[in-house]
């Protein structure tokens, strides 16, 4: 028997007992090396071979993911480490760090306790950085902090020893300024990271070596030795001294909660029962004996076994060929196969315990954020929010006509296990329209289609996604009148008060779900900064925009109001600009009046009547469009400063901060999305391949109003409309 | 009307080419340009190509757009003689007088020449008075996101004011979609379920009306829970639903309609 496989053993009997299980994730900024470091922990603990860690990226088990060199799933492993006399299971979850992929970032944070939080000690904490740690936090993920990278503080920033500790206090007061700023008082003392008890480590994945303190007290190691072996290029045998995979799975035992004191802080943050109903208790206390609870995060997509759903057991066991419930869905489904991961692998297994994460087969109405249990009524865990706003499209088509339904079916797979994936069908032009969080994104999903699943495609070059908005309130009510001229609706829009804008972005209002309790969403709108009387108003949100009702007692209004709903959904998912998606707007009905006899008031008046009083209110509001932005982070020496600003300049971008570490200036600039098309080729011939480069959506912009014309009338010429929007007097009708 | 220009509204009546008045048809005659409107009703007894062949002009066909737009018509009505040919009565079960007052303020003449309406002959056909009906309501077709209470409501209302009730029922002609009388009982009993009432169960004697004005009419007075799994056969259909009878209604509706008389007792 190989250790592999001895291991695997282990960690079928450990399983059975929570307090020796960490479920941990490992989360950083793109290229900090978190997948160099998942492999060597895998490594260290013998699920590979130790001298192709931090060269083989077993997580990144796609071959896509090897090819670029960058994490796309969320992969899982688990492993084996011994630790004052006792093995452990551990857990471990990789996430990417490519903010193309965030959203994965979210729900893998669903189903750990702990997460080692990766920085580069040259660049130290990165924006994406700043959002790993506001994600754990939100889901009461308890953090521990590996510096990593430190060797090229000594061979390419040539720093003293005394610079470097410096360094090093600089990126951990910045991890815990952002630490303390998100958890609540009570825990703010015990999970700020601290380099005396051990809960930061330095080290290098690459090289396959980490300190902490407790470890250099035991050992005898200092800071001086560290310096010294590095200065003379003898990183081979500081790794034989300190291993990396040592130092962190021991850190990981003694800081990271176990799956029952974890749940205890977790479940009343990400499951809003009632906590001393008898399932709640089962969840705080982590009952194997209780209802199943289980939190799907992921569906991986197996070429053997199909959709496989991922997730953290909260509760209960699950045992092959039990039958459960997915909450919310009809029917129920019995699983096929339970089993552990480790990487690619999946190890089956009779049953799995809470506390676990587990991969499940056969349970096929789940996606991710789902909650399974084997009992019907339970209330689901909160909802995993992860406002994705796809920014670029691309028009997909099958090459063969027989490919067709294939390719549906694949693009509905596709975008199950990836929700930051979105599919449309063109109802004009019967294309797939397939949108994403960037470029990069949609280029590695159309890889997959092809690649994976065999079906060659033709597929347009990225398009950008736009969104309209206004600019100021309708300066008076604008008249929408049905064609038979029997109804009119009187319709005022202006800007959404930006919290609400926030609330619905950060999940906070879910505004695809029905409002159940009318009186609290009148609260919440009020406490967003909307009026009493708008927030009584209250009918339905679209997207971050929102429709009141501010009518009084109109006879006839509530029988044709859900086809006003229609006429609002319909207004906001197509603008009047150019049928882009509306955001940030409220549309408030004032006033309707509405022919005695039903038949004058069906849909084929009211829709166009409510619609064109929208679109009509909305041309006096002044339309704006609205661009996706990217914030740019570049690194570069300094020889090639010129030569990145001027790339950014021609893109209409515009450097937002500047600033020296040692050799390289690092750049900060914030451009439109639909200029940085091609920026990865550009900027490397303008660099020679010496710029290290990340970037970050960052919402939507003002298109420039010199612009605007001329991008309204590609966009509808792209989509077959007259190259001039409509404006107020043709609403009018 | 005098002049030559302006825009007459001439009533086709209810069932075929025939029911025209005979001032219908001169001042049809006497227009330069003839268009008609089957969407809001259709005549069923009868094909455009014998209208134009009753009237010896073309007849030009308008959808539902060009009506309610009104532009192609008034602007041929400023220069010529125009007359717009309705099923009914023009300006009864179907309303244009949108397009009449756009046309009088754009200094346009209009004329208005009635036709016979169901609003009179359904009542006529039961022998039910003419005076004793209350407000016409509509069942429309069941929609996505459509379903209005409001006719169940307004029979209700009526019936509490001894007044009769006329429903009329939806036409989707452009899609060749006639509502008839036993879906229509289907769905105000459907009604009644959504709006909570109980009317039917209290007052079950309904009547269905079929194609009305032809030599295959057919009326139908029952119980709406029996009524409504029969055939009316082919369209239009409409449905009346009797208030408080008067003895001599209570007569009527036993010899004309064929009504079981102890359907009757309670009215």
């Amino acid at each position: 028997m190989g250790r592999k496989e001895d291991n695997i053993k282990k960690a079928q009997a450990i399983m059975h007992k929570p307090k020796y299980i960490r479920n941990i994730g490992i989360a950083a900024h793109i290229d900090h090396g978190k997948t160099t470091l998942s492999d060597n922990l895998i490594a260290g603990a013998g699920m590979m071979s130790e001298e192709l860690a931090g060269k083989q990226l077993v997580l990144d088990y796609d071959e896509q993911e090897q090819a670029r060199g960058i994490t796309i799933n969320a992969a899982n492993a688990s492993m084996v480490h011994e630790y004052g006399g006792e093995e452990y299971l551990i857990n471990l979850i990789d996430t990417p760090g490519h903010v193309d992929f965030g959203g994965d970032v979210t729900r893998a944070m669903r189903a750990v306790d702990g997460a080692i939080i990766v920085t580069c000690a040259v660049e130290g904490v990165m924006p994406q950085t700043e959002t790993v740690i506001r994600q754990a936090l939100k889901e009461r993920v308890r953090p521990v902090l590996f510096i990593n990278k430190v060797d090229r503080l000594i061979n390419e920033l040539q720093l003293t020893p005394e610079q470097m500790q410096d360094r090093f206090v600089k990126i951990i007061a910045e991890v815990n300024k952002r630490i303390t700023r998100m958890v609540p008082p009570e825990l703010k003392k015990e999970w700020m990271v601290k380099v005396d008890d051990g809960s930061v480590a330095f080290g290098s994945a690459y090289h396959n070596w980490a300190i902490n303190v407790p470890f250099m007290k035991r050992s005898g190691i200092t800071f001086k030795d560290i310096y010294n072996y590095l200065n003379d290029g003898k990183q081979k045998e500081l790794a034989k001294k300190a291993p990396i995979h040592k130092i962190l799975l021991d850190m990981t035992i003694q800081h990271l909660p176990n799956p029952i004191d974890a749940q205890k802080i977790r479940i009343p943050q990400i499951w809003h029962g009632d906590l001393e109903s008898k399932f709640g208790q089962s969840m705080m206390n982590c009952d194997e004996r209780g209802h199943v609870a289980l939190m799907v995060t992921k569906i991986l997509l197996d070429p053997h076994a199909g959709e496989v759903a991922v997730g953290r057991l909260f509760s209960g066991k699950i045992a092959r060929g039990q039958e459960l419930y997915v909450i919310g869905m009809p029917g129920k489904a019995r699983v096929q196969q339970v089993s552990l991961s480790v990487g690619a692998d999946m190890i089956a297994v009779d049953e799995i315990i809470a506390g676990n994460i587990v991969s499940l087969t056969g349970v096929k109405n789940a996606i991710a954020g789902v909650t399974i249990s084997d009992d019907p009524e339970v209330e689901p865990f909160e909802k995993i929010t992860h406002y994705s706003e796809p920014v670029v499209t691309v028009a997909i088509e099958a090459k063969h006509m027989k490919d067709l339904p294939k390719l549906v079916e694949v693009l509905r797979s596709v975008a199950k296990a990836d929700p930051s994936i979105q599919v449309e069908i063109n109802q004009e032009t019967g294309e797939h329209l397939m949108s994403g969080m960037g470029e990069l994104h949609l280029e590695i999903t159309l890889y997959r289609i092809v690649n994976e699943h065999g079906i060659e495609v033709n597929s347009s070059p990225p398009i950008v996604v736009y969104r309209e908005s206004v600019e100021k309130q309708t300066p008076r009510e604008f008249e929408g009148k049905s064609p038979n001229k029997h109804n009119k609706f009187y319709v005022v829009v202006e800007p959404l008060e930006e919290a609400v804008v926030e609330a619905i972005k950060s999940g906070e209002i879910d505004p695809d779900a029905k409002i159940k309790d009318v009186k609290a969403m009148m609260r919440t709108l009020q406490d967003l900064g909307l009026s009493k009387d708008e927030a009584k108003g209250i009918v339905m949100f679209k997207g971050p925009n929102v429709f009141l009702d501010m009518t009084k007692g109109i006879q006839y209004l509530h029988e044709t109001m859900e086809l006003c709903k229609q006429a609002f959904a319909e207004a906001m998912r197509l603008g009047p600009l150019a049928n882009e998606k509306v955001m940030g707007v409220k549309v408030k009905l004032m006033d309707a009046k509405l022919h005695e006899d039903s038949i004058h008031r069906g849909p084929a008046q009211v829709i166009p009547a409510m619609r064109n009083g929208i679109y009509g209110a909305m041309c006096l509001a002044n339309r704006v469009l609205m661009e996706p932005m990217q914030k740019v982070f570049i690194d570069v020496p300094q020889d090639f400063m010129g030569s990145v600003t001027r790339e950014i300049q021609q893109r209409r971008g515009i450097i937002v901060d500047m600033s020296q570490e040692g050799e390289l200036t690092r750049i900060e600039a914030k451009a439109p999305v639909s200029e940085m098309f091609g920026f990865a080729s550009a900027i490397r011939s303008a660099t020679a391949g010496r710029a290290l480069w990340a970037t970050e959506n960052s919402g939507f912009e003002r298109v420039p109003r010199e612009l605007l014309d001329k991008i309204v009338a590609q966009i509808r010429e792209r989509k077959g409309l007259k190259p001039e929007p409509y404006n107020a007097g043709y609403y009018e009708g | 009307m005098h002049g030559k220009s302006g825009l007459v509204f001439i009533g086709l009546g209810i069932n075929d080419e025939m029911d025209i008045t005979v001032k219908g048809l001169d001042a049809a005659r006497e227009c330069g340009c003839l268009f008609s409107e089957f969407y809001t009703a259709a005549l069923m007894g009868s094909t455009p190509e014998r209208l134009e062949e009753m009237i010896g002009r073309p007849v030009i066909s308008l959808t539902r757009e060009d009506v309610e737009s009104g532009d192609l018509i008034l602007e041929k009505a400023k220069n010529e003689r125009v007359g717009l040919l309705t099923a009914g009565d023009p300006m009864a079960a179907t309303t244009h007088a949108d397009l009449r007052l756009r046309a009088e303020n754009e200094g346009i003449p209009t004329e208005v020449i009635n036709g016979i309406s169901i609003l009179v002959a359904a009542p006529s056909a039961l022998g039910l008075q003419h005076y004793k009906f209350g407000r016409t309501t509509t069942i429309p077709f069941v929609e996505q996101g459509y379903f209005p209470t409001s006719p169940y409501e307004a029979l209700i209302k009526n019936f509490e004011a001894g007044l009769h009730t006329l429903v009329l029922l939806d036409i989707h002609s452009d899609e060749g979609r006639y509502l008839t009388a036993d879906e229509a009982m289907k769905t105000l009993l459907l009604m009644e379920k959504k709006a909570g009432g109980n009317f039917f169960e209290e007052h079950p004697l309904i009547c269905g009306l079929g194609r009305i004005g032809s030599d295959a009419a057919v009326i139908r007075c029952g119980d709406i829970h029996s009524l409504k799994e029969k055939d009316f056969g082919p369209p239009l259909h409409c449905i009346v639903i009797p208030g408080p009878l008067h003895y001599m209604e209570k007569e009527a509706l036993k010899i004309l309609g064929n009504t079981p008389e102890k359907l009757l007792d309670d009215y």
